[in-house]
């Protein structure tokens, strides 16, 4: 079940963490066994892992910036989980987000002040947009959005491919992609000596967003009442499939939003599949953190530190990055795994105390 | 004429993959679990099956141990899901992710990044004398490898267990009401072990079928949404086996076409042409779901008092 | 004389709760054996315990004579035990005879014969007078019909003892009737039944001997017929309950109509009952309680007041306004308040605070906002008020309400819901599954808001309830109102009713 809080406890929040710490630890091992049995040198390739991510400025700043767009995914599944959907389509999202974002970023020239919101704005639409359209299929034709998001990954990213590839390609380039954008809409590097941008800063916004939006106000309050008991929403005369269509707006918005950030923050121009996977690794990210905004920030950062560090094993230790993903499901597993362990050991500890009082 | 038999022979053979998944699927389905962790299964299969078979030299062996692995797989999911009454689509988003990275991994330690991967050994079409030199009929029905035939013949086996045997009848039926099951003194978890294993071993075949069967070697990420759509052809064939076979061929139709106009030349662009059985997939769900009816405790985990 | 079965020294617990306590139960051969009890008395964990589906944390139970061990279903209906539960067991989805035969392996051969199944069945439903297509989907069933085909589903697998979860709850009285004869029937045949009821003149009529429970213990097992109804009233509640309200005296110059309902119709949907032109007024300060068995349509008549549903065609009005078909909203706006036939599913949200429960009817009060933003302090000091006003017995407002007993959630929404001062208030069902002291505080507070002027429209199985607290009884009948009579018109009157005979052609039927 996923937490619900009304007022945040960090008592409850810290209990919280002991088991996905184990779960992190656990997980591993089992990459190290699985690192040793393909005859190559764990040691060697945690010890990578840690130089790339955390053992230097530039590493940390590389493990921020593999972390904000987590961020923003990692929103765009919570957000939508907590009205009660499924949203698998973060990594389509971001991509339209990207390629609606990338347009004004390339195509709208205009003051640097007026330019980085219009395409953070822009790129909060495009995701939004594509984000929508399956909660819409969901409420006009009952299309399970867990199946339409994934499809709709796809056709986004083929999107991006053909706009990157043809329309918008780069004019006598002989690489696929396309020029660079504007300078007045890159975003400013705001730590020196690291890539870290002020997207970091909208992630962090993004994240205090999703705490206020659901937790203190009325729709927010209503989203979740949704999402938990559609049918007590409707006997309260709430709107479900406004609730329904505009959560799925918000979250696609946000992986809108994680895409262009990508773009005008790091890579400067547009490349088909450019994201590496970021909205799965999001959905990895909330589901560690459990919905909450606290647990999907440090969710995040840590997939940030194996996306950052993956790079540097690959090359020291020859690991292939992929084994991150194997973490990944290890550390979701085990957490979702416990949580139930713990109940089903509770109800058992009640039986017993039963038993004795008798 | 020709280009209709040559037609329905690509479809036939570009089906399988999802037929294979879909018919074990929606068996899981019918008995109340929901398994949104099949790509990750049919990319474990896809690769344990291609490598299996290249080191065996048997593509028979693959497709085994990509069964194999399958159950391997399906018997986490079942003790996540079933007995921990874990959330369905939370374990499944693991598996997918899990998927992606042991067979990612493990081909990369196996064979590196830019080797020339070998192919494996084709297993060839079964000439049947007579039937397939008929034109065209034989093109369309009679000009197959014997694994579209066994896995056709399985079909309707198993729509045929679903609605005629006392075992498929506890299948749909611990599906609607397992708390009513329990009390006639059926094992509901025993029921739905049995369809989630069956639908997981159903999902490794259906990967190895892919790698070394459709394709003849192993690509990264090679499944691309086949789970996802093969989930669908069970909503899409109204949760029966028969209608599973029809959904298969209007989605391996989708991916046909696709075939067909890349190997035209049209001025269709590449990537539009790639995003054919995706919104296929869309338009099916659109037009089924909603009306298919899904088993009522579907996604709901049983817990025995 | 022989016992079928005894049940010695059972206990049963749940997560640390006394659901049974040193129950012994003997149950001779051959005769109807009452379990009397009220809602929660443990009645049916016992029954459960007997057929398998729960484990007693102690205690023995002796079937014919020999220690058995039933831990399992399989075990029950192996010993010949079959049981119709309150809630059928049955597959909307399937056939009648896929129902029946699902589970069991009568034949070595794993193929399905249902022709061969059908005809058996239809044998055996023809010897008990029933008449049930063997291919009918159980969903297109009616209510009662489902009943007689879950006894058809324990003959068929050889039962001879058989339990009744509150058999009666479902059915009209002549159905009840019918069910009696059924027992005659199964009884002179040397079967055993066990009838779980919490209705004394059902004990009365068709049982030979009666055990009572009372929390989770047994106060007596009597012979009936060396009973009277107000020695059983007695054991099952501890003590002689006066469930009367003095209600405030209200000048009929004051009253006007608030609900008033023309003509309500539905069209027939897969499930549920139809309305069939239902007309309906009730008054401020006036308790109109609808009588009639679950199912006839009370459910698509609230929901259809209150914009849950859509009416097809005739109206609704509220203090001279009409909302036909409005938006939920705009229902609560003209002053409705609902308290919800089934809390779990629509009432409360459980993984939320009671302070958050609270809110859900307030979000459109501006004093509970702070700009954007929700003022959950003042929401919390309101949710207190609550607390201590309805008695609800929790550690905090910011207590998960799924932590709270059914009955102090059920508090926590007549809160909320009262303290909306409605004009109109819809009670469904409002002391289901609550201790007597619980229905006591429930059904007061809903007196209190008609003495306050509200017009109460309440809906309920239980006669009793019904004519405690009402003013006027409408009885309902497949989608109708068979009339609107007095609270103390006599029982079989209403009875009569209930199995569809209008009020003004109840002389008529009297006489025949």
């Amino acid at each position: 079940m996923p937490v619900q809080f009304k007022k945040f406890k960090w008592k409850e929040a810290l209990s919280e963490l002991a088991i996905p710490f184990l779960a992190i630890v656990i997980a591993l091992i089992l990459g190290a066994v699985i690192i040793e049995v393909c005859g190559l040198d764990a040691g060697l390739a945690y010890k990578a892992l840690l130089k790339g991510s955390v053992m230097s400025k530039q590493a940390i700043g590389e493990t921020i910036v593999k972390a904000t767009p987590l961020i923003f995914t990692a929103l765009a599944y919570a957000l939508a989980k907590r009205c009660g959907m499924v949203n698998l389509g973060a990594e389509g999202q971001l991509y339209m987000g990207g390629l609606i974002g990338g347009l004004v970023a390339l195509y709208v020239p205009m003051p640097s002040f007026l330019h980085i919101p219009a395409c953070i704005i822009a790129g909060f639409i495009g995701g939004g947009l594509w984000g929508m359209l399956a909660a819409g299929l969901k409420i006009k034709f009952g299309a399970s959005e867990m199946i339409t998001t994934i499809m709709l990954n796809y056709v986004a990213n083929n999107i991006v491919n053909y706009m990157v590839q043809s329309v918008i390609l780069e004019p006598g380039g002989a690489l696929p992609q396309t020029a660079k954008v504007w300078s007045t809409a890159m975003l400013p590097k705001i730590v020196q000596g690291t890539r870290i941008n002020l997207g970091f800063v909208f992630a962090i916004i993004g994240i205090i967003f999703y705490y206020l939006f659901l937790w203190k106000t009325k729709p927010g309050y209503e989203t979740r009442v949704v999402g938990l008991n559609a049918e007590a929403a409707r006997y309260a005369g709430f709107n479900g499939n406004k609730r329904s269509l505009m959560a799925m707006f918000l979250a696609g918005g946000m992986a809108g939003v994680a895409g262009i950030v990508e773009i005008i923050g790091i890579q400067i121009r547009m490349y088909p599949n450019f994201s590496p996977g970021y909205g799965f690794d999001g959905i990895a990210a909330a589901l560690l953190g459990k919905g909450t905004p606290i647990g999907l920030a440090l969710g995040s950062f840590l997939f940030g530190v194996l996306r950052a560090g993956a790079h540097q094993m690959s090359i020291s230790a020859k690991v292939p990055v992929a084994i991150i993903y194997i973490i990944q499901a290890t550390v979701i597993l085990f957490v979702i795994g416990s949580n139930y362990i713990d109940r089903i050991r509770k109800k058992m500890q009640i039986k017993r105390k039963a038993k004795e009082d008798n | 004429m020709g280009a209709i038999a040559s037609f329905i022979n690509t479809d036939i053979r570009m089906m399988m993959p999802i037929l294979i998944a879909a018919m074990g699927l929606v068996y899981a389905e019918r008995s109340g679990i929901l398994n949104i962790g099949a790509e990750g299964i049919m990319l474990i299969g896809a690769f344990v099956g291609y490598v299996t078979a290249i080191k065996t030299g048997s593509v028979w062996i693959g497709l085994l141990a990509a069964m194999a692995s399958g159950i391997l797989a399906g018997v986490l999911f079942a003790f996540m899901t079933i007995t921990l009454m874990a959330d369905q689509t939370v374990v499944g988003a693991a598996y997918n992710i899990l998927g992606l990275g042991l067979s990612t991994t493990l081909n990369r330690i196996a064979f590196g990044v830019n080797s020339t991967a070998d192919k494996v050994n084709s297993i060839g079409k079964v000439h049947i004398p007579g039937l397939s030199d008929i034109p065209y009929i034989g093109e369309m029905f009679f000009n197959y490898n014997i694994m579209i035939y066994v896995i056709i013949a399985l079909l309707f086996v198993s729509h045929y267990v679903m609605f005629h045997t006392k075992l498929g009848l506890k299948v749909r039926a611990v599906g609607e009401n397992p708390r009513a099951c329990d009390t006639l003194g059926i094992n509901v978890y025993r029921v739905r072990y049995g369809a989630v294993l069956y639908s997981t071993m159903m999902c490794g075949l259906a990967g190895a079928y892919l790698s070394t069967i459709n394709l003849s070697r192993f690509n990264e990420d090679m499944v691309v949404g086949r789970g996802f759509i093969a989930l669908s052809a069970v909503v899409f064939g109204r949760y029966s086996p028969l209608g599973v076979l029809i959904a298969s061929l209007v989605f391996g139709g989708g991916q046909a076409l696709e075939a067909k106009f890349a190997a035209l030349n049209t001025p269709i662009p590449d990537q539009l042409l790639q995003m054919l059985p995706y919104v296929l997939t869309i338009l099916a769900l659109v037009v089924s779901a909603g009306k298919s009816g899904s088993p009522a405790a579907e996604t709901i985990p049983y817990e025995k008092n | 004389m022989e016992y079928a079965l005894q049940m010695k020294n059972i206990c049963k617990y749940f997560s640390g709760v006394r659901a049974n306590h040193n129950v012994n139960l003997d149950v001779k051969k051959g005769e109807v054996h009452a379990l009397l009890g009220e809602n929660g008395a443990g009645k049916s964990t016992l029954m459960n315990i007997l057929y398998g589906l729960y484990t007693q944390t102690s205690g023995e139970i002796y079937f014919d004579g020999k220690l058995v061990n039933i831990d399992s279903p399989d075990k029950a209906i192996e010993l010949g035990i079959g049981m119709v539960h309150q809630h059928f067991m049955l597959i909307p989805a399937l056939t009648a005879i896929e129902n029946v035969v699902l589970g069991m392996n009568d034949t070595k051969s794993p193929i399905l014969d249902l022709d061969a199944a059908a005809k058996k069945f239809t044998e055996l439903a023809k010897r008990y007078n029933m008449e049930i297509d063997p291919k009918a989907k159980v969903a297109n069933m009616a209510v009662g019909q489902q009943q007689r085909l879950e006894i058809l589903k324990a003959l068929y697998r050889g039962a001879n003892f058989f339990i009744f979860d509150e058999p009666t709850a479902v059915l009209t009285p002549q159905e009840v009737d019918e069910l009696f004869i059924m027992f005659d029937q199964l009884t002179s045949e040397g079967k055993t039944i066990i009838f779980i009821t919490h209705k004394l003149p059902e004990v009365m009529r068709a049982c030979d001997r009666c055990t009572v429970l009372r929390l989770g213990e047994v106060t007596a097992t009597v012979d009936v017929k060396d009973t009277t109804r107000q020695e059983l009233a007695t054991l099952m509640v501890g003590k002689p309950v006066d469930l009367s309200y003095d209600k405030a005296e209200i000048d009929p110059e004051t009253q006007k109509v608030v609900l008033d309902v023309k003509g309500l119709k539905t069209v027939q949907k897969k499930e549920g009952m139809s309305l069939k032109g239902l007309d309906l007024q009730i008054k401020s300060g006036e308790i109109i309680g609808i009588a009639g068995v679950d199912g006839n349509g009370q459910n698509e008549l609230v929901d259809c007041i209150t914009g849950l549903m859509k009416a097809d065609e005739g109206t609704v009005t509220i203090n001279g306004e009409e909302i036909t078909n409005a938006h939920p909203k705009k229902v609560l706006d003209a002053g409705v308040s609902h308290i919800p036939a089934d809390r779990i599913a629509r009432g409360i949200i459980m993984p939320m605070t009671l302070s958050e429960n609270i809110y859900l009817m307030n979000t459109d009060d501006k004093s509970y906002k702070k700009g954007p933003f929700i003022d959950w302090r003042k929401i919390d000091k309101y949710a207190q008020d609550i607390i201590s006003k309805y008695n609800v017995k929790t550690p905090s407002e910011q207590e998960y309400i799924q932590n709270l007993s059914g009955g102090n959630q059920q508090k926590v929404v007549l809160g909320r819901e009262l303290e909306r001062d409605p004009k109109l208030l819809i009670a469904m069902h409002p002391a289901r599954g609550l201790d007597i002291g619980a229905t006591y505080f429930v059904q007061s507070k809903i007196v209190e808001a008609r003495d306050a002027g509200a017009a109460v429209l309440l809906v309920s199985t239980e006669l009793e309830e019904i004519q405690a607290l009402s003013d006027k009884i409408a009885v309902m009948y497949e989608g109708q109102v068979m009339g609107v009579v007095p609270a103390d018109t006599p029982i079989h009157e209403i009875s009569m009713m209930m199995a569809g005979i209008k009020y003004e052609d109840i002389d008529k039927e009297e006489n025949k």
